[in-house]
């Protein structure tokens, strides 16, 4: 290996406010011809030490050396000028350009396109990407948006390449034809830094490991004399068990059962088509899929909240079909959506914790007023469970971290006492721990024989969690596995339409099911009165 | 890159999301005499009087008359009453005026004709229809905007300020068609007339109007504060969503607070006919966008509102008593004195949402490194 230094921190501290230290003497070496991987939990301040590199933030103190040169990068524009380039986790690119276009944008040069896109040509050829540079943002996949960000600083000639969280939003096919094209630009010489928290990732890419902790640097090792184990350790700062465990329990009869359910996006294309699926009482059913396939329409569909176009949707035996959210709520559903804000749906960020447990009792019992006193005993009762850090009960929850705001919200749907839980992305953002207690309350709830509908985003998580993964493509059922006896590329090769399994059987038909046949030809006619 | 240069920010703004009661109303009061000291320097220039004489002439001008003080206050406020719940829901309800004026119509109409019809009507009665007639009228004027924003997602904001244009064109008309005189104004309603559909005087006529303020100020907080609805009103302020995700019907809360808000302004508009101006004309009814200035001095606060009402009653009537004292031509300099005073109130807000922090020398950075330390231990 070519040991030449490309960036180099010294002792980097960055603080916002007075209270809050999100990067504290960090210090860190990037070699040229190496992909090193920043490992941390959210808020250790990776993303944060990034964007100083990057020229979005300052540092307060330390230095950056680039080439052995003390550097000043003081915006996104300096940093082009060091060869740094950085490809967020949010894209940013303009959805009715071009490839083309949304590369040269903001560069200052002519605009000839014929030049660039022989230009975006070449680059991709010799890294091995797959791209038409002529294609507009909004009808591209999340991998080909990926792409056009990878190219984009590419093409500003970067050297220095920061990744942030790039496989989030992936499948397993499309990381391994990431993980390809990283490995040959770092042949090429470049430097690639990469974030993530997934640590068979972590393993698989990366030449070193730098860990962060709580915004302090906790030391850099050689990937191929770790094990995910001692790097979790490192990170957390504590031995910390990864099993997660699938809880047996004995099988109950389908506790809501939806055939051939279709439902409309906002737009009115179909967002969910023909779903017929079941989840019995004790069971966590999984959903696997690339983001936007249907998932919140789904959840939305089954709470209520949004009307469906065609299929029935059966609890405990009778149609919930038209019922009012209220309806739904009181018949023991209780759908939990986390939303990427992770504030959207659920909670009132500015209410208190106290007023956030009492937003679906509020109307409880009778006369004009509310009853904010066993509201606060039921918030004060959770914040001692799930050891969530508050200063009080009436502290508002937008001013809580994301992992005790998510406690609050699956607590408070936990403790309503549902016979069925529809939860999407409960661990979205946070860190192991609270992850690791969030799954434990599932399994909790799976033994008390609550049915559970687990809409995930981890495939690991979801394989060594859930009873039985159904997959999304597009709104439609590729198919429903055993979590125990598939593999993550054969669900991988499933979300993205590669493998079909719907086409060799029947799926989402309980044979126990809480109506005969005949009741269920019934409600078909009905619904299509 | 061989020169290093050190092109760091000056300062940073940070937002400051917990600041306490104490510290924002200093800020507040900061804000106001920096405010007054500019008035003052402004003053010795342009009417070349001695700041202080201003100042204490804004006080004489206030407090020369309290009743009358104290009762456009209570106005003020009520109109702010009314306006709040919808304001709470992010609903922005800039048709107060209108509604007021509108349930004014209405009220003045029942006192000039009914007594006709019906010479033998009690005056209870007589002012019970009034009220009742205003009410529906003025919750007509504010549930209308309500309906189009809850089914069709119309922009309220353009749709209330509308409705007072048409409320507006309608007392012309009326007035129009009922003046025989041809003057375009109504006179005083039934002064000669035994006074029919007038209140009857307390003892002193400045006080109904405040009695009313006071109980619908307690109403509306215990309402907002305490009560299922008024819960409901600020989930549907805070998000939509949330509130259809738990079961709210979303388009009956909107309705149902406008329709609140009318009621308020039905009130309103009831005095106005009753009991402070017995005639309607395009004046009434004009504080209502004064009121949205303080529904949102006091953050929607109904109890924080006595005091910015009375506050810009007091600067108002304080500052237009400058020119008569000081013989000034025109009010000119009077209207600057609240624009600048405004200007200073609405300012210090960022300093309330946003901390400056100015970044540490090299020095200082090594200070608060021990200081860090320190913490630490």
């Amino acid at each position: 290996m070519n040991n030449k230094i490309a960036l180099e921190l010294r002792n980097i501290t960055k603080r916002f406010g007075t209270k809050v230290v999100a990067n504290k003497n960090v210090s860190l070496t990037l070699y040229k011809n190496e992909i090193l991987s920043l490992l941390g939990e959210n808020g250790s301040g990776k993303t944060t030490l990034m964007n100083m590199i990057s020229g979005i933030y300052f540092p307060d103190e330390g230095e950056i050396l680039i080439d052995g040169q003390p550097a000043v990068i003081a915006s996104p524009k300096d940093a082009y000028r060091y060869k740094i380039g950085m490809i967020h986790q949010h894209f940013k690119l303009v959805d009715t350009f071009t490839a083309a276009e949304n590369i040269i944008l903001g560069n200052n040069e002519p605009y000839k396109l014929k030049v660039v896109n022989s230009r975006v040509k070449e680059i991709a050829s010799k890294y091995g990407f797959d791209i038409d540079p002529q294609k507009k943002i909004h009808e591209m996949s999340v991998s080909e948006k990926q792409t056009v960000e990878i190219i984009k600083v590419l093409y500003r000639g970067a050297d220095i390449l920061i990744l942030d969280e790039p496989t989030a939003v992936l499948t397993p096919q499309e990381i391994e034809k990431l993980f390809a094209v990283l490995r040959r630009m770092r042949n090429d010489g470049k430097a690639i830094i990469i974030i993530t928290h997934k640590l068979n990732e972590v393993m698989e890419i990366s030449d070193r490991v730098s860990v962060l902790r709580k915004g302090e640097y906790v030391g850099t090792v050689n990937t191929s004399e770790v094990s995910e184990k001692m790097l979790t350790e490192m990170m957390v700062g504590k031995k910390v068990d990864l099993k997660i465990d699938r809880v047996s329990v004995e099988i109950k009869k389908p506790l809501l059962e939806i055939r051939d359910l279709t439902v409309k996006s906002d737009v009115g294309t179909t967002s969910i088509k023909d779903v017929s699926f079941y989840i019995r009482g004790g069971e966590i059913l999984g959903v696997a899929g690339i983001t936007g396939c249907g998932q919140k329409e789904l959840c939305e569909a089954i709470a209520g909240l949004r009307p469906i176009a065609s299929g029935s949707i059966m609890h405990d035996g009778s149609s919930i079909v038209g019922m009012s959210t209220r309806e739904i709520i009181n018949r023991g559903i209780s759908m939990s959506f986390i939303p990427e804000d992770r504030l959207g749906m659920g909670l009132a960020p500015s209410f208190s914790i106290t007023d956030n447990m009492m937003l679906k009792t509020y109307g409880d019992g009778h006369g004009p007023f509310v009853d904010r006193k066993s509201a606060r005993a039921r918030a004060s009762a959770l914040i001692d469970k799930l050891s969530i850090v508050t200063p009080s009960t009436e502290t508002p929850v937008r001013r809580l971290s994301g992992g005790n705001v998510q406690k609050i919200l699956v607590g408070r749907e936990i403790e309503s006492g549902p016979n069925v839980i529809i939860t999407a992305y409960p661990v979205r953002g946070l860190d192991i721990n609270s992850s690791y207690q969030i799954y434990d309350i599932l399994n909790e709830q799976k033994q008390k024989g609550v049915g559970i509908l687990f809409v995930g985003e981890d495939l690991d998580v979801m394989l060594a969690l859930c009873d039985k993964i159904m997959v999304l493509c597009h709104g439609e059922v590729m198919g429903v596995v055993h979590a125990a006896k598939t593999t993550k590329e054969e669900i991988g090769l499933m979300m993205t339409g590669s493998l079909d399994k719907s086409e060799l059987k029947e799926y989402g038909k309980a044979k126990d099911s809480n109506l005969s046949e005949e009741e269920w030809k019934n409600a078909e006619k009905e619904m299509e009165e | 890159m061989s020169k290093i240069e050190r092109r760091e920010p000056l300062f940073h703004i940070v937002k400051n999301d917990a600041i306490s009661f104490g510290k924002s109303l200093g800020i507040r009061i900061i804000a106001i005499f920096a405010g007054l000291i500019v008035v003052g320097i402004l003053g010795m220039i342009l009417i070349g009087e001695n700041p202080f004489s201003i100042y204490s002439a804004m006080f004489d001008g206030a407090f020369i008359d309290v009743w009358t003080l104290l009762q456009n206050t209570a106005l003020l406020l009520m109109f702010g009453i009314a306006v709040i719940p919808a304001f709470q829901m992010k609903f922005w309800n800039l048709g107060a005026n209108g509604q007021v004026l509108v349930g004014c119509l209405a009220s003045i109409a029942c006192m000039k004709f009914l007594p006709v019809k019906f010479p033998q009507i009690q005056n209870w009665l007589l002012l019970l229809i009034m009220l009742v007639a205003s009410i529906i009228v003025s919750c007509i004027w504010s549930v209308v905007p309500a309906i189009f924003k809850a089914f069709f997602n119309t922009n309220e904001t353009l749709f209330t300020l509308m409705m007072n244009y048409i409320a507006l064109t309608t007392v012309d008309y009326f007035v129009f068609t009922w003046d025989k005189t041809g003057s375009g104004t109504l006179g005083i309603v039934n002064l000669l007339n035994g006074q029919k559909g007038w209140m009857p005087d307390l003892g002193n006529k400045y006080l109904l109007p405040i009695i009313i303020s006071i109980i619908m100020t307690a109403f509306m907080f215990v309402y907002m504060k305490f009560t299922k609805h008024g819960f409901e009103v600020a989930l549907v302020g805070e998000s939509v969503n949330t509130a259809k995700y738990v079961g709210i019907n979303v388009k009956k809360v909107i309705i149902r607070t406008l329709l609140l808000g009318g009621i308020f302004c039905g009130i309103l508009g009831f005095l106005y006919a009753s009991c402070l101006s017995h005639t309607v004309n395009q004046q009434i009814g004009g504080l209502g966008f004064t009121a949205i200035l303080v529904a949102w001095l006091a953050n929607f606060d109904s109890v924080a509102m006595l005091f910015t009402s009375f506050f810009v009653v007091f600067l108002e009537t304080g500052s237009k008593f400058i020119s008569t004292k000081f013989q000034l031509n025109s009010t000119d300099y009077s209207n600057i004195v609240v624009g600048i005073i405004f200007f200073f109130i609405i300012a210090c807000e960022f300093f309330i949402r946003f901390k400056i922090q100015i970044n540490h020398q090299h020095q200082k950075t090594e200070k608060s490194e021990i200081n860090a330390e320190k913490e630490g231990n």
